[in-house]
């Protein structure tokens, strides 16, 4: 367990700004994510939030589980609606409508919101340069529909639409790369991280949000429902897909590439597939297959990271 | 405690279905939820807080001694906070 | 005192909008609304409209970010036309049901396909059930003064409604007109600053945009459909507010010549303007002397009992459709009109036109012969439930 200290309880506030009493899954590690998303982020802040799990668990009419300003239109369009209230926010404090509190803008949206149908609008909002955090809360798939595949599921897993069967082997594209994505809008915060790290995540999450312009943090969220394992092991689970390089945690600040939670040898991708149902039927050849992706892309990483230390510092320009 | 959404007239649906009060959910019992729930073995307990930080429902508090303890109002079962224990302190057990 | 000057009409519109110190602008370029977006860019750009302009990458994300922008408080305005506002399409009805103050302008141009940059209503009627509060201007004045009035009508606490304002694409969008601009002192007298009431704001916390289920939606529905009909009474208040400080009043249902007219012809949009023309002639031709034309101006909420009222006295109403609606019994407007009027005892005799499709001109000859036609099928009657005006056969 690298990064916890028995000073746990005093390092992070008690404050939930998310309230118990929420109907996600038992055991779901996206309430898990965004509960600690919002322990860093605190209180002065108005969050945008997609159509998908967090939104329906958090706000069935008329209750609500959210101690801050929050707002849900539509399913793609959480990045537009957060520009339009970065702007609006701008312009009233310039013309002393309201004062400036330097208060944050936070989209949410899980992968299908935000890799898929929302991918336009994000990509526009990075490129126009509003001051925003966007986190995705990645958990593979469109999960509140019923686990249908996103272009986020891994390789080989087995979803409602694209299930493993005699002429398929479940997924068949490699998740979409949307932290490189991010980076090509020349971005000056993208990362990722997991909740089973949670002072990683705590931190870059405070970095999103202090970062001068758009911030684009992916959470790997494990989903027991969706990926077939006991609700008792969805941090376990977080925690492998670290160990075995499958969802490598970095940042990349100004274009410079930082593994922050590095493993000194990674552990077989088996570790981490053998918990989960959704890859039970793949067979040894499709595994090695994986393997030898993860083992590339994670190498890809820590090129990217050496070749940054290699050129200076990295850290935010001012 | 304000009217559920089977009780509600449309008069008195707040503008645009805008809900006013924040945090209002944490009326709903999830404790209803759950088939196991959490025992607890303080002897071996050291106060590192990790079964706080790992709770998905965020229903882990210290009690006057320190100790964690989960508010069975809320907490699903999970078993997450048993599985991260890293002294052993936590048994589920099945609800009777 | 305020001068009348030679502008074309979009850019009358993008300066009045400027005038009413909006703070927001989302837009994505559309012909023909390309005009006024150009000129409220220039207007930021200079310095002469303190305002976000976003350039936003489509319609569907130009109307998501005035949904924001409108929660977070800000008077906010975007443009659009035919494609665009079919784009957007999801987004209108999430605006009206969750109360975001928008005002937008539609450049009215027909839907694809086969693709039309022109001028009809094939957009605007296929918003008919979005929940937005729709005007309809005829020429260039009623644009800017419209425009206007939507920002104090959309604001107004009891409403908190989005507001269309509908203008001809081309006909009307591209048009140089004799116009008497607003002086910055009227438009400040008529219109308060913005003040929306659940602005989001940390020290405020609410969520906007809670899912209903089956138990809760009814009733939700049914609030917004209760404050869209009341709106009216609000629309009035600002028409005559207008009225009062620049002197020319607005209805639901505009007349012209109707006092002694037994022949109506209903038209919505610009080329009611040529329709006047025509009736003066035929009037003068002593073709047809009791014929007046009857022009919609207020589309949503649907004005029944003006409608009502103004039909009253006539034998045949004749109804100019801009726009087919594919499959079904009429236009869409003839439609609506013979709804609104099934259970009033007396009424005219209705014959239904779809005419001016795609930027077709309809000219005043084409009024002269359709008013004939209408009421030669009022007579002796037709085997179609509407008639298609201006098709080569």
């Amino acid at each position: 367990m690298e990064n916890c200290t028995i000073y746990v309880p005093k390092l992070i506030t008690k404050k939930e700004n998310f309230a118990p009493g929420h109907r996600a899954c038992i055991g779901c590690g996206e309430a898990l994510a965004v509960r600690l998303a919002f322990k860093a982020i605190g209180q002065n802040v108005i969050v945008v939030n997609a159509t998908g799990c967090v939104e329906i668990f958090t706000s069935q009419m008329p209750y609500t589980s959210w101690r801050v300003p929050w707002i849900h239109t539509l399913f793609e369009n959480t990045a537009a609606v957060a520009s339009g209230i970065e702007s609006a926010r701008k312009a009233m404090v310039r013309k002393g409508i309201i004062e400036d509190k330097n208060t944050k803008i936070v989209a949410i949206g899980g992968d299908g919101a935000t890799i898929d149908i929302g991918l336009q609008a994000l990509s526009g909002a990075m490129e126009r340069g509003h001051d925003f955090l966007y986190i995705c809360f990645d958990n593979e798939a469109y999960m509140n529909t019923g686990i249908q595949r996103s272009s986020a599921t891994p390789f080989g897993a087995s979803t409602t639409t694209s299930p493993a069967g005699k002429e398929s082997i479940g997924q068949f594209a490699w998740k979409k790369d949307m932290p490189g994505i991010a980076v090509a809008h020349n971005i000056p915060y993208v990362a990722t991280a997991n909740p089973s790290y949670p002072f990683d995540l705590m931190e870059k999450v405070k970095k999103g949000l202090e970062a001068k312009g758009p911030a684009y943090i992916q959470i790997l969220s494990a989903c027991p429902t969706g990926w077939g394992c006991a609700g008792e092991l969805s941090v376990k689970i977080g925690r492998l897909a670290a160990k075995t390089g499958v969802f490598p945690l970095y940042e990349v600040e100004n274009g410079k590439y930082r593994i922050t939670v590095d493993f000194p040898k990674l552990l077989p991708i088996t570790d981490y597939t053998g918990l989960q149902k959704r890859f039970r039927h793949l067979s040894p050849e499709m595994l090695e297959q994986i393997q030898q992706k993860v083992t590339e892309k994670y190498e890809e990483i820590k090129e990217k990271a050496e070749m940054s230390a290699r050129c200076g510092q990295t850290g935010t320009e001012e | 405690m304000g009217k559920s959404e089977n009780e509600l007239t449309w008069k008195e649906i707040e503008v645009g279905g805008i809900v006013t009060e924040p945090g209002n959910a944490s009326q709903y019992k999830t404790g209803d939820w759950r088939s196991q729930k959490p025992t607890y073995d303080f002897n071996k307990c050291i106060k590192c807080g990790m079964c706080q930080i790992f709770c998905p429902e965020g229903c882990i508090n210290q009690n006057e001694e320190g100790y964690f303890v989960a508010d069975l109002f809320y907490c699903k079962g999970c078993g997450i906070c048993a599985h991260e224990c890293p002294t052993f302190v936590i048994t589920m057990k099945e609800e009777e | 005192m305020s001068k009348r000057v030679g502008i074309e009409v979009s850019i009358a519109l993008a300066d009045v909008v400027g005038m009413a110190n909006t703070d927001v602008v989302a837009a994505y370029p559309i012909t023909p609304q390309t005009h006024i977006v150009e000129h409220l860019a220039e207007l930021v750009a200079d310095g002469e409209l303190d305002a976000e302009y976003i350039p936003v990458e489509s319609e569907h994300s130009a109307m998501s970010a005035c949904m924001g922008s409108a929660a977070a408080g800000a008077r906010t305005f975007t443009a659009t036309a035919g494609q665009g506002l079919e784009l957007m399409h999801e987004c209108l009805y999430v605006a009206s049901a969750m109360r975001l103050p928008i005002v937008m302008a539609v450049a009215n141009r027909a839907l694809s396909a086969p693709i039309s940059v022109w001028g009809d209503h094939s957009d605007v009627m296929a918003c008919r059930d979005t929940g937005w509060i729709q005007i309809f201007t005829e020429n260039g004045q009623e644009v800017v003064d419209i425009a206007l009035c939507a920002f104090r009508i959309a604001e107004d606490n009891n409403v908190l409604l989005p507001t269309m304002v509908h203008l001809d694409g081309f006909h009307l969008s591209h048009v140089i007109e004799p116009i008497m601009m607003p002086e910055q002192s009227q438009v400040d007298a008529f219109l308060p600053p913005n003040k929306y009431p659940f602005f989001l704001d940390p020290a405020r916390p609410q969520a906007m945009g809670d899912f209903a289920p089956p138990a809760i939606y009814t009733e939700t529905k049914w609030a917004q459909e209760v404050n869209l009909q009341k709106s009216k009474e609000t629309i009035l208040k600002a028409w005559k507010e207008f009225a009062e400080i620049f002197g020319r009043e607005y209805k639901p249902v505009e007349s012209y010549r109707c006092d002694d007219a037994k022949i109506l012809l209903l038209t919505m949009g610009s080329y009611s303007e040529t329709a006047m023309t025509a009736i003066d002639a035929m009037r003068e031709k002593a073709e047809c002397e009791n014929v007046g034309l009857l022009r919609l101006r207020l589309w949503r909420p649907f004005p029944t009992d003006e409608l009502r009222k103004a039909i009253e006295n006539a034998d045949v109403l004749i109804i100019l459709d801009r726009a087919l609606s594919f499959g079904s019994a009429g236009g869409p407007v003839g439609m609506e009109i013979k709804s609104a009027l099934y259970d009033v005892s007396k009424k005219p005799k209705i014959v239904n036109f779809v005419g001016g499709l795609g930027g077709r001109d309809i000219t005043v000859g084409n009024f002269e012969e359709l008013i004939k036609k209408g009421i030669d099928i009022a007579e002796n009657g037709s085997e179609n439930e509407f008639e298609i005006y201006g098709v080569r056969e």
